[in-house]
């Protein structure tokens, strides 16, 4: 992973701390903190003001028999396992993306959307969707805009639209007034995990006549 | 806001219930944390049922987790918080809660006395400033952390502009950050 240029924002981190981010969202900040240590630092910062918010929250007194009820489930537990560890072999999908598409990145299998461009589409709860897309090198996506949200994380590969690039690790946030043309980068496929809260507009009415059956 | 007593040291007493596992600790720190996690959960939308279900439940995996506690990463309010939280997200809203890969630091490694007071004095600094926030601010971060409202939603809740709630919530950011520094 080289350097980091596009970052988690503020709402967006404390979102995700607050718990109020939906899945498909949740999904691409905790793959994003994976890949990114200053992203993990900022996310550390918000989680101290939820504890500091819980700490000084008003107290509703527990049943008297709370205490005894919760140390009889204690009783004859065993210690959770250790907490999962970076497994760094190259190729592999960091640790939150891989719990979803239950593989590595050379073992998916992927579902063409037109254009060159295929996907795999990823299972989360309703409210946003999450897919990888495999963009071939040199491939320019429909000039499009967003209904709502649209976050696209950079696995493998690089693309850039009119204003910036985006490589490896980098996330691109798009929402009502981002109108751009992604382009992949000439040479390697551009493999990105992207959510979004409502279908793109595309703006040619052939690709808005395809809209329905490319499924985004 | 006038502080009462010195909070107790809560590094040494999830300590204890790691490596002792001492029920005494643990009941301390489930009378202060556990009617916390409560009100927390309830002004989420938790039924007085669920909340109680929840806390339990909450306060249960501490136990079984305190293993993973580490002082020199992160204080004892901030660790139960994130529990409630996917607790909530969990309990509440039936989804589930991607988390970051976690860094080896391994896990036997003592923490660093140092370490542990830097974080604790830095907590520390935070709730003060927390507390110093003007109301309209902490309203709306409190809003953002427990009511799981986005800010649309508080905007429509509250009448507020979208512009607004955003501004003040990037003012409220910027004291916390620097009362971190």
């Amino acid at each position: 992973m080289g350097q980091i240029k596009h970052h988690l924002s503020d709402s967006l981190l404390m979102a995700y701390a607050g718990g109020t981010l939906s899945e498909a969202f949740s999904l691409v900040v905790a793959t994003h903190v994976s890949l990114c240590d200053e992203c993990r630092a900022r996310l550390g910062e918000f989680d101290v003001i939820g504890g500091c918010l819980l700490d000084r929250c008003e107290s509703v007194p527990v049943a008297t028999d709370a205490l005894a009820r919760t140390i009889a489930q204690i009783g004859g537990g065993v210690q959770e396992h250790a907490a999962r560890t970076r497994c760094g072999q190259p190729g592999d999908l960091p640790q939150p993306l891989h719990d979803y598409t239950g593989r590595n990145l050379d073992e998916i299998r992927w579902r063409p959307m037109g254009g060159g461009v295929s996907q795999m589409r990823l299972a989360t709860s309703s409210g946003a969707t999450a897919r990888l897309l495999r963009i071939p090198g040199g491939t320019r996506l429909p000039d499009h805009g967003h209904r709502g949200l649209e976050l696209t994380l950079v696995l493998s590969g690089a693309f850039h639209d009119e204003d910036d690039r985006f490589t490896p690790g980098d996330l691109e946030i798009a929402d009502q007034a981002t109108q751009h043309t992604p382009h992949a980068d000439a040479g390697q496929d551009c493999i990105c995990l992207a959510a979004t809260d409502a279908p793109l507009r595309f703006r040619g009415i052939v690709q808005r006549m395809a809209q329905p059956f490319l499924g985004i | 806001m006038t502080r009462s007593e010195p909070s107790p040291d809560w590094a040494d007493i999830m300590h204890r219930i790691h490596k002792d596992r001492d029920e005494a600790a643990f009941a301390s720190l489930f009378g202060h944390f556990a009617p916390r996690v409560k009100g927390f959960l309830i002004r989420s939308g938790a039924s007085n049922g669920l909340a109680e279900e929840c806390v339990q439940e909450v306060m249960t995996t501490v136990w079984h987790k305190a293993h993973l506690f580490d002082a020199s990463r992160a204080g004892a309010s901030t660790w139960i918080f994130t529990i409630a939280r996917n607790k909530r997200i969990d309990a509440l809203r039936r989804q589930r809660r991607p988390e970051p890969e976690e860094i080896g630091w391994g896990p036997e490694q003592e923490p660093d006395q140092g370490d542990i007071l830097a974080l604790s004095q830095e907590t520390e600094k935070l709730a003060v400033a927390i507390a110093e926030l003007p109301e309209k601010q902490r309203f709306l971060v409190e809003r953002a952390y427990f009511a799981e409202l986005t800010h649309s939603e508080i905007a429509a809740e509250t009448g507020l502009p979208l512009g607004t709630i955003k501004s003040r919530i990037r003012l409220a950011l910027e004291r916390l950050r620097h009362a971190m520094k």
